[in-house]
C-alpha cells in the first residue's frame, strides 16, 4: 500500500513510520504544520508543532531513507481545534482538543488529501489496536499496553476513516520496547521525552492562554444553594472536578475541602461543593457516534424507549481515567444515556464536565463515541435504577 | 557541478598554502586565487580589484546592503534609507529590514507590476522626493522565481542624479543574459557560484573601489579589507571556471533555453486547464526575444525560467506528485520548519493569495533536454488534476 506517516517529531510516530517500512509500505512522512505564527510556539521538545519537531521529524525520515514533505494544516487546524477550544471554554465546557485534533485533523484534512493524493492509508504512531469485526468492518481495540493506550482519544473515528489508518505500535508491550526498538534503529528521537500537554498552549498554561484571550471577567463564586462565597477573574477558568485556585475566603460550615460543581457562563458564576456532590450517577451525552452494526443500542433513534433495555457496557470520559461499569440507552437525536454502577464497591465517575468525551467499550472494543452534555448527581438517579 | 569545475576544485584539495602566507605554498596559492579573480573579472565585465571574494550569495547581498548603507552614512549621516524592490531575494530584503530593525534604516519598497517589473516611476518619485537621504539602491538584475529582468539602466541613471550607490544581484542573470559591470553602471553585484554550476559556497561582491563599503566581517584584512577570513583557494578557482564556462556558453545556451522555454509555456497553457503563466509573457509582445539577443539589458524575462500558477492546487501536493513521478521542481522558498510560504513575489505583482498557493517554476537549465520537457507534460495535467482534488479535501470548509 502507499502509506502516509504522520511524523511529529517524536519517537512514537517515528518506530510507527519504521515498522510500515518494514511490512512492506510504500511510506511518505509527512509533517502537519498546525501553527502559522511560529513565535507562539515552544521551542522546548515537547509538543506537535514546533520547529525543533519538524526538523527531528524530517532528520526520521532521512534514516528511515523515505521522502519527506511538510504540509501546511495550520488554517483548518486553527477553524476547527483551535477555535472549538476557545467555543467550548467560552460556553463553560471542558473541551479535549486531541480528541478534536484526530476527528478534524489527523483523520479528516490530513487523510482526506492523502486519499485525493493517492495514498491508501495514514499511518500514526498512536497506541491502539485495529481489528476486523465479524462483518468486516474495522474495530478500535485498547492498545496491548493499557497505559499507553489512547483508544481514547481515537473512538471519535468512525470505521470507515480506521480502514484507511494503521497503527503499527498497538501491540507493543511498553513504550520503553518502542524507545529501545527506535534506538536499535538508530532514531536520534529514541530519548526524546513524552508529550503531555496541549500542543497549542506555550508552556502547558492553559489559564493564561485563555486569560490572554479573553481577559479579566470577575464574577462570583456560590454553593449549590446560591449563597456568594468567593470571587473569580473569570468563570471560562475553572473546570469542573477543579479543587485548586478557588478563591474562598470563608470555610464550608464541614469545614471540608470545596470543588467545582458547574461553570455557568451566562450568569458567570462559578458553583462549588464537597467531594460527595462530584460523584455522577449518570451522562447524557450528544452526537453519538456508535462504531458497530452487530452490537444494538436500545432505544437509539426510538422516541418513548424506555421499555428497551439497557446495554451493558463500561464508560470512561478521560484519555487517562480509567473505565467504570455501566450501562447505556440510545435517546432520539443522536444522543445516549449512560448510568453508572452504583453497586456497593463498584469504581464511580467524579467531576465530569459538559465538553468531555464519552467513550463507551465493549471489553477492549470501542462501541461508540458522545460528547457530554449533561451530567445528574448519583442521589438523583436512585429512582430510576432497576 | 560541472565537470570543468569539479576538476578544478579536485585538483587544488591537495595543495595546503594559505593565499595569505608569504612562504612558497603560499605563493602558490595566492597566484591561484589571483587568477581566479582575473578570470572572473574578464567574464564579468570588472576590474580584478573590483572583486571581493565571498562565502556564497547570500554573504555577497549582505555585504552590500549593510556595507553600502554604514558607508555611505558615514560620508553623510542623513541618508539613512534604504530603497529596494518589493520582488528582492530573502537575501536583499532581510539584510535591509534587520537594519532598520538595529541599525536606524528605513526601508522603502518599490512596487512592482503585475508581470514583477519594478516601477520607475515610483523610483523617480521616492529620489525627487527623498533622494539625498538615501543611502543605496538595491534592485535584482532578473528575479529568482518569475524570471522578469529589471530595468537597471533606468534605475542606474536615476540614482546618479542624487549620488545614490546601486547594487544588483546578479546570481541568477549570470550565464542566462549578458551581464558586464562596467557597462551596467552598478556601483555593486552580487554573484554566486552554485547556479552557474560551481560549488556551493562560493561567490563574490563586485565593487567599485571608490565606493564606500563598510566590511562586516571583520579579522584578517583580506579581500581590501572588506571581507576577512582565510580565502578559499579551491572554491575560488572552481568558481570563476563555473562563471567563465557559463559565460562563454550563454549566446548559444540562451537561444536553445529560450526555445525550450516556449515551448513549455505553450504546452502547459495547451494541456492543463486554468493555468496561468507568471512573469513576463515570452510568447508575445517585447518582453522575451530581447533576452536573447546582445543588447538584452531591458525588461524582459531569463531565458531558462517559466513559472505558473495552479489555482486550487497546493504547492506541497503539487512538489509530492512530480517528485514521485520523477520530475524534480520547486514551488519558491520554504521556512525553517518546511513550511512552503506564500511567495512575496507573487503577493508583490498582485497575485491573489488561493492562487499563490499553487505555484510551480521550471528551471531550465544547460542539462535540460526536449525530452525532460516531453517527460513534465506527460504527468503535469494528471499531476495538477489530482492535486486540485486533494487541494479540495483539505481546504478550509
Amino acid at each position: 500500500m502507499r502509506v502516509v506517516a504522520a511524523l511529529s517529531g517524536g519517537v512514537d510516530s517515528a518506530v510507527a513510520a519504521a515498522r510500515a517500512v518494514d511490512a512492506g509500505h510504500e511510506v511518505v512522512g509527512v509533517h502537519m504544520a498546525l501553527s502559522r505564527n511560529r513565535d507562539q510556539l515552544r521551542t522546548g521538545s515537547r509538543g506537535c508543532c514546533s520547529i525543533e519537531d519538524a526538523g527531528d521529524a524530517r532528520r526520521a525520515a532521512d534514516v528511515l531513507g523515505i521522502p519527506f514533505y511538510v504540509w501546511d494544516l495550520s488554517e483548518r487546524f486553527e477553524d476547527t481545534v483551535v477555535a472549538d477550544f476557545f467555543a467550548e471554554y467560552a460556553a463553560g465546557r471542558t473541551p479535549n482538543p486531541c480528541v478534536r485534533c484526530n476527528e478534524h485533523i489527523k483523520f479528516e484534512a490530513l487523510l482526506d488529501k492523502a486519499l485525493a493524493l493517492g495514498f491508501d492509508a495514514v499511518c500514526t504512531g498512536h497506541y491502539a489496536r485495529i481489528e476486523r469485526g465479524v462483518d468486516g468492518s474495522r474495530e478500535i481495540h485498547r492498545a496491548a499496553d493499557l497505559v499507553k493506550d489512547q483508544s481514547y482519544v481515537l473512538a471519535v473515528i468512525g470505521p470507515d476513516r480506521i480502514a484507511r489508518s494503521m497503527f503499527p505500535l498497538g501491540d507493543v508491550a511498553s513504550k520503553e520496547d518502542v524507545r529501545a526498538e527506535a534506538a536499535e534503529r538508530g532514531l536520534g528521537v529514541s530519548a526524546k521525552p513524552d508529550s503531555y500537554d496541549i500542543c497549542f498552549v506555550a508552556d502547558g498554561d492553559t489559564h493564561g492562554f485563555l486569560r490572554a484571550r479573553f481577559g479579566a471577567r470577575p464574577g462570583d463564586i456560590v454553593d449549590a444553594a446560591g449563597r456568594v462565597v468567593g470571587a473569580h477573574d473569570g468563570a471560562y477558568a475553572y473546570t469542573v472536578g477543579q479543587r485548586k485556585g478557588l478563591a474562598i475566603g470563608h470555610p464550608a460550615p464541614d469545614g471540608k475541602p470545596r470543588y467545582v460543581l458547574a461553570v455557568q457562563p451566562v450568569t458567570n458564576r462559578v458553583v462549588v461543593g464537597s467531594a460527595a456532590e462530584l460523584a455522577v450517577g449518570a451522562i447524557v451525552a450528544d452526537d453519538l457516534g456508535w462504531w458497530c452494526d452487530d452490537v444494538v443500542l436500545p432505544g437509539a433513534g426510538e422516541p418513548g424507549a424506555e421499555h428497551l433495555g439497557w446495554l451493558a457496557c463500561s464508560a470512561q470520559v478521560r484519555a487517562h481515567g480509567a473505565a467504570v461499569s455501566a450501562r447505556a440507552r440510545g435517546l432520539p437525536g443522536g444522543r445516549v444515556r449512560v448510568e453508572i454502577d452504583a453497586a456497593p464497591g463498584a469504581d464511580r465517575l467524579r467531576g465530569v464536565a459538559p465538553g468531555q468525551s464519552l467513550v463507551l467499550y465493549g471489553g477492549t472494543r470501542v462501541l461508540g463515541q458522545a460528547t457530554v452534555s449533561a451530567t445528574e448527581r448519583i442521589t438523583a438517579t436512585t429512582g430510576v435504577r432497576g | 557541478m560541472r565537470s570543468v569545475a569539479i576538476e578544478a576544485l579536485t585538483s587544488e584539495l591537495g595543495n595546503t598554502g594559505n593565499a595569505s602566507s608569504l612562504h612558497a605554498a603560499g605563493r602558490a596559492a595566492r597566484r591561484t586565487v589571483e587568477e581566479a579573480r582575473e578570470q572572473l573579472a574578464a567574464a564579468l565585465g570588472a576590474r580584478p580589484s573590483e572583486v571581493v571574494l565571498t562565502a556564497g550569495g547570500t554573504e555577497a547581498d549582505n555585504l552590500a546592503v549593510k556595507g553600502l548603507f554604514w558607508g555611505r552614512r558615514a560620508q553623510d549621516p542623513s541618508r539613512r534609507r534604504i530603497v529596494v524592490s518589493a520582488v528582492e531575494h530573502h537575501a536583499v530584503l532581510d539584510p535591509a529590514f534587520w537594519m532598520a530593525g538595529c541599525a536606524g534604516a528605513e526601508v522603502v519598497l518599490l512596487p512592482v507590476d503585475g508581470e514583477g517589473r519594478i516601477d520607475l516611476d515610483a523610483l523617480a518619485a521616492e529620489l525627487d522626493a527623498s533622494g539625498p537621504t538615501v543611502a543605496l539602491i538595491s534592485v535584482m538584475w532578473a528575479n529568482n522565481e518569475v524570471g522578469t529582468v529589471q530595468p537597471l539602466d533606468g534605475v542606474v541613471a536615476l540614482a546618479r542624479r542624487y549620488g545614490v550607490p546601486v547594487h544588483a544581484d546578479a546570481v541568477q542573470a549570470i550565464g542566462q543574459v549578458p551581464v558586464d559591470f562596467a557597462a551596467s553602471g552598478l556601483d555593486a553585484m552580487t554573484v554566486s557560484g552554485h547556479k552557474v554550476g560551481g560549488p556551493h559556497g562560493t561567490g563574490a561582491l563586485l565593487a567599485r573601489r571608490a565606493l564606500a563599503l563598510t566590511p562586516v566581517l571583520h579579522g584578517g584584512g583580506q579581500e581590501r579589507g572588506v571581507r576577512s577570513g582565510t580565502l578559499d583557494t579551491p572554491g575560488a578557482r572552481s568558481f570563476a571556471v563555473a562563471v567563465d564556462a557559463a559565460v562563454r556558453e550563454r549566446p548559444a545556451q540562451a537561444v536553445r533555453l529560450a526555445a525550450l522555454r516556449d515551448d513549455l509555456i505553450a504546452r502547459v497553457r495547451a494541456d492543463v486547464p486554468g493555468s496561468v503563466l507568471r512573469g513576463p509573457d515570452p510568447t508575445t509582445g517585447r518582453s522575451a526575444r530581447g533576452t536573447v539577443g546582445p543588447d538584452s539589458s531591458g525588461p524582459g524575462r531569463l531565458p531558462g525560467n517559466a513559472h505558473f500558477t495552479f489555482p486550487g492546487c497546493e504547492g506541497d501536493s503539487l512538489l509530492y506528485l512530480l517528485d514521485s513521478a520523477g520530475v524534480q521542481c520547486s514551488t519558491g522558498s520554504a521556512c525553517q520548519a518546511g513550511v512552503p510560504q506564500l511567495s512575496h513575489v507573487l503577493l508583490a505583482m498582485g497575485v491573489d493569495v488561493r492562487d499563490a498557493r499553487g505555484a510551480l517554476r521550471f528551471s531550465l537549465g544547460r542539462t535540460s533536454t526536449r525530452g525532460d520537457v516531453d517527460e513534465l507534460l506527460a504527468v503535469l495535467p494528471g499531476v495538477v488534476e489530482r492535486a486540485r482534488a486533494a487541494g479540495l479535501a483539505s481546504a478550509v470548509r
